[in-house]
């Protein structure tokens, strides 16, 4: 076991410190150390995008990064993305859409789909479907997760003109 | 006529819907407990070796480490020891042997010892120094390979070498039937290894006290299931254990055996703390049971008339290191669609060197309904018929007898293939070059076992639902759905909630398509008990004999309340009202699945596109609508990956060449068009609302669809599945 290292970091736009070894990655030091187990591990190997996170303003598969390289950086998880008790409108629409069996990759979808909607505000089946196509799912055949993603998009940014 | 519902056929939003949008809902592996320790396990690198030796001294010499375990530490039992924990019998050696190896390794994969330690880092390096002396053995991967004489042998104890087992169905004269037909086509088709590939890796924590109880929490998709066969593979008596089911990313059939849970429980005991043990993804495909491999030989004659006249079967399923391959069920569905005379089906259950195999969605009748429905369309062609007409002429229906025994009730054959045709999917016209056309049908029996349910009112108006079946995709809500229903009140109304096995009567497993139809049938008789008892208050209120209720509302004698007014008086009438009900039901209906599904083949790459997709299947009654639509879309997901590219790649030695999800490669939001989705609804007479179970047929038309998709495209008629691009190009 190598000495621990203080990383201090933003999570869901709260200042968060943690103490972790140099190998472990973000994914377990969210999920291990800080308890925040909505991001989930379905790989380990940055192919199935449960574990997607925002980081800075980028997206990534947080089982590929370092805990120690979120230094100083700030993040949102599946945690963060409610706004108080009430839902974010691609939560909602997830569930009004039924995008949702097991719900074990919910969190990375949300994720991924709430960056392809500040990109893309009104984006076409085929974006929709290329950019969620780093995030498995093996429940729904992703129809319904689809709908949900561009009835969110009209949700928070209107219509496409 | 059809019923009237309030509450069924609606699209409530699930109860447990915020919790999993949100994060806060606890899967296996989020399990946090005060001094919980981790583990790993070892596996073997061969994929039939025998086991010389294992030293694990230089493990449990590493700092941080509390305790390793081997075969060897589970209590001794008489080699021939027999459990049947409702599913029936299984030697425990067998099951033990799959959780941790004794005497031989069995397939690459196979695990061999585990540790626990302060975290899964040091647990997994304490691995590494287990230190095992192999003699490697020459390995067998395929059914035919290892039915041939000479074979290696895997079990010393089987009577026919590999075969662990020989199933015959017959029927009629097969002879005399064949020598009727006209048209005789016959095609052998082999399938390879898939696996269910649910997102969420296994997991269990254990914690086995001081006081000899053993506390399981685990994904899996039946509690009782993974108490009983914890509790046997450990010899304690099943109230020993006490299984607490946490949410379930997925299971598909593969969370129904335990891999972790004995060996978590024997850590614990060293320990005397909670260990937790999570796969990881290679763990998942190398250690747990895929669905089989197969070949698969059948024969159909046909006459002028275009009437089957006799049918032939021939499996050979890959079990794996174990016995217990699909081919039964795979055998039962060969020709389960039609009625036919004269049927001779013969099944081998043939064990190799891989992963023992285990359900995965309506598991081995993908495999067979690959060869049937692409020979009926071969004999369509022959024949000048459209292919949904030839299987017209010939659908099962109410009365006809299955080759396996069983006469079908109500069945919805003939209704399934007429959505299909009068679909607008199959009326319209393809769209370009390179492209083809397929369809195929399948059945699935669905299952019925035993379910438990507990209805409490709450003076609010409410009630609470105790159950104790896992929710994979919506059943808390499915269950709430009928429970609403029968008490008159909004689906919203009803709080279900999973719990333990100490909690709730038996329930079986989350599987066989059966939680709907029975699981919902324990909360409907446990609603109709409420009614009664609440019936009984009212007229006690009331001072009548007679209490009506309709629509939520009690009336009797010119006085009426609504179900929330009466609920809020019980108090004062009596105390709390509380009902439970475990049934063990009878009247299963099965389901019949069908699949248009458009292709375009690219002729140079070998590529196909899947341009477009109609699942269509009898759901009996759809209690929620949406999450039916779900079950077949994602049927057709899984069957469309199976046939198209999904496959476990395995070398000369037996080790999987791409245990991971980059090499494995499943369906992608990129590779599927939006799947239509046509819900025939042809009640099922063995539930009051009618329910059959939605879950798996759906995945057996797939495989042979995309086949006969392919062969109008490329004019191929392929015989191997996946139908990757090397296959289509004949590389």
């Amino acid at each position: 076991m190598s000495a621990k290292v203080q990383v201090q970091t933003t999570i869901n736009n709260e200042p968060v410190q943690f103490l972790c070894e140099p190998r472990q990655s973000l994914l377990e030091c969210l999920r291990d150390i800080v308890g925040l187990t909505g991001t989930k591990e379905g790989c380990g190997d940055g192919n199935c995008g449960s574990c997607t996170v925002k980081l800075g303003d980028r997206i990534v598969t947080s089982c590929l990064v370092l805990g120690v390289e979120a230094a100083g950086e700030s993040i949102t998880t599946v945690e963060g993305l409610a706004h108080g008790s009430t839902l974010h409108p691609l939560q909602k629409a997830f569930l009004d859409h039924a995008a949702l069996q097991c719900g074990i990759c919910t969190p990375g979808f949300l994720i991924a789909a709430d960056a392809l909607l500040q990109k893309h505000p009104h984006p076409t089946e085929e974006q929709t479907r290329f950019w969620l196509s780093n995030n498995l799912c093996r429940c729904t055949g992703y129809d319904k997760i689809i709908r949900a993603v561009q009835a969110a998009a009209i949700e928070i940014n209107g219509a496409a003109q | 006529m059809s019923t009237t519902y309030n509450v069924i056929g609606t699209r409530p939003i699930r109860h447990d819907g915020a919790d999993k949008v949100t994060g806060r809902a606890l899967y296996g592996a989020d399990l946090q407990l005060a001094r919980m320790i981790h583990g790993a396990i070892l596996r073997s690198p061969h994929a039939h070796a025998r086991i010389l030796r294992i030293d694990t001294s230089k493990a449990e010499a590493l700092p941080g480490v509390f305790a390793v375990v081997t075969a060897a530490d589970f209590p001794p039992a008489p080699a021939d020891k027999i459990v049947d924990f409702g599913e029936g019998d299984t030697l425990l050696s067998s099951l033990r042997g799959n959780i941790l190896a004794s005497g031989k390794v069995l397939y690459s994969g196979h695990a061999v010892a585990a540790v626990a330690a302060v975290n899964a880092h040091v647990a997994a390096e304490a691995a590494a120094l287990i230190e095992v002396d192999y003699e490697p053995l020459p390995c067998v991967l395929t059914a035919p390979e290892a039915m041939a004489p000479g074979a290696p042998i895997l079990h010393d104890d089987l009577p026919n070498g590999n075969v662990a087992e020989l199933i015959r169905y017959e029927m009629g004269d097969l002879a005399a039937g064949f020598a009727e037909a006209t048209v005789i086509v016959e095609r052998e088709l082999d399938t390879a290894t898939v696996h269910q590939g649910y997102i969420e890796p296994q997991n269990a924590t254990a914690f086995w006290s001081s006081d000899g109880r053993i506390h399981i929490w685990c994904s899996t998709q039946g509690s009782f299931v993974a108490r009983d066969a914890s509790a046997a593979v450990l010899d304690v008596p099943v109230s020993q254990v006490k299984v607490t089911p946490m949410e379930i990313g997925g299971g598909f059939g593969g969370k129904i055996n335990v891999y972790l849970e004995p060996v978590a429980a024997l850590l614990s005991k060293k320990v005397g703390r909670p260990v937790k043990l999570v796969m990881s993804r290679r763990d998942v495909f190398t250690g747990t049971g895929p669905t089989p491999g197969s070949r698969v030989r059948v024969k159909i004659g046909v006459n002028d008339a275009g009437k089957i006249t006799a049918a032939q079967a021939w499996l050979a399923y890959e079990a794996g290191a174990y016995p217990g391959a699909m081919v039964g069920p795979g055998a039962m569905t060969v020709f389960a669609c039609y009625e036919i005379e004269n049927v001779l089906i013969e099944g081998f259950d043939v064990v190799v060197n891989k992963p023992s195999t285990s359900a995965y969605r309506a598991p081995g009748a993908p495999n067979s309904a690959l060869a049937t429905e692409t020979v009926l369309d071969e004999i369509a062609e022959k024949l000048g018929l459209d292919p949904l007409d030839l299987r017209l002429r010939n659908a099962a229906k109410e009365g006809t007898r299955r080759a396996d025994g069983p006469r079908y009730k109500r069945i919805g054959c003939i209704e399934v293939l007429e959505a299909m045709k009068a679909s607008p999917h199959y009326n319209a016209p393809l769209p370009g070059p390179n492209c083809g056309r397929g369809v195929a049908i399948g059945f699935w029996f669905n299952a019925g076992l035993p379910s438990s349910a507990t209805l409490s009112v709450n003076a609010d108006g409410t009630v609470n639902l105790i159950e104790g079946s896992t929710d994979i995709g919506g059943s808390r809500t499915s269950l709430s759905m009928q429970a609403a229903e029968v008490l008159g009140l909004r689906a919203e109304d009803i709080h279900p909630t999973i719990v333990d096995t100490d909690s709730v009567g038996y329930t079986g497993v989350t599987g066989g398509s059966r939680t709907t139809f029975s699981t919902g049938l324990a909360v409907h008789d446990a609603a109709q008990m409420v009614v009664e008892q609440m019936k009984a208050r009212a007229a006690r209120l009331w001072a009548v004999d007679e209490v009506a209720f309709s629509n939520g509302t009690f009336s009797g004698n010119g006085q009426s309340l609504t179900f929330a007014e009466l609920a809020a008086q019980l108090g004062a009438t009596g105390g709390p009202v509380s009902c439970s009900a475990t049934v063990n039901p009878k009247g299963v209906g099965g389901s019949i699945a069908g699949l248009i599904i458009d292709v375009q083949v690219d002729p140079e790459t070998g590529k196909t596109d899947v341009l477009r997709a109609t699942s269509v299947q009898d759901a009996g009654k759809a209690i929620h609508p949406a999450y039916v639509e779900g079950q077949m879309q994602g049927g057709t997901a899984q069957g469309i990956g199976w046939a198209l590219n999904e496959e476990y790649f395995m070398d000369a030695a037996g080790d999987m060449r791409n245990g991971s999800y980059l090499d494995y490669r499943m369906p992608t939001a990129l590779d599927l068009p939006m799947i239509e989705t046509i819900i025939v609804e042809v009640p099922n007479p063995g539930h009051p609302f009618g329910v059959r179970g939605v879950g798996e047929a759906n995945i057996v038309p797939p495989l042979a669809a995309v086949a006969n998709a392919l062969y109008r495209a490329t004019g191929k008629r392929l015989n191997r599945v996946p139908m990757n691009p090397a296959t289509i190009l004949g590389l």
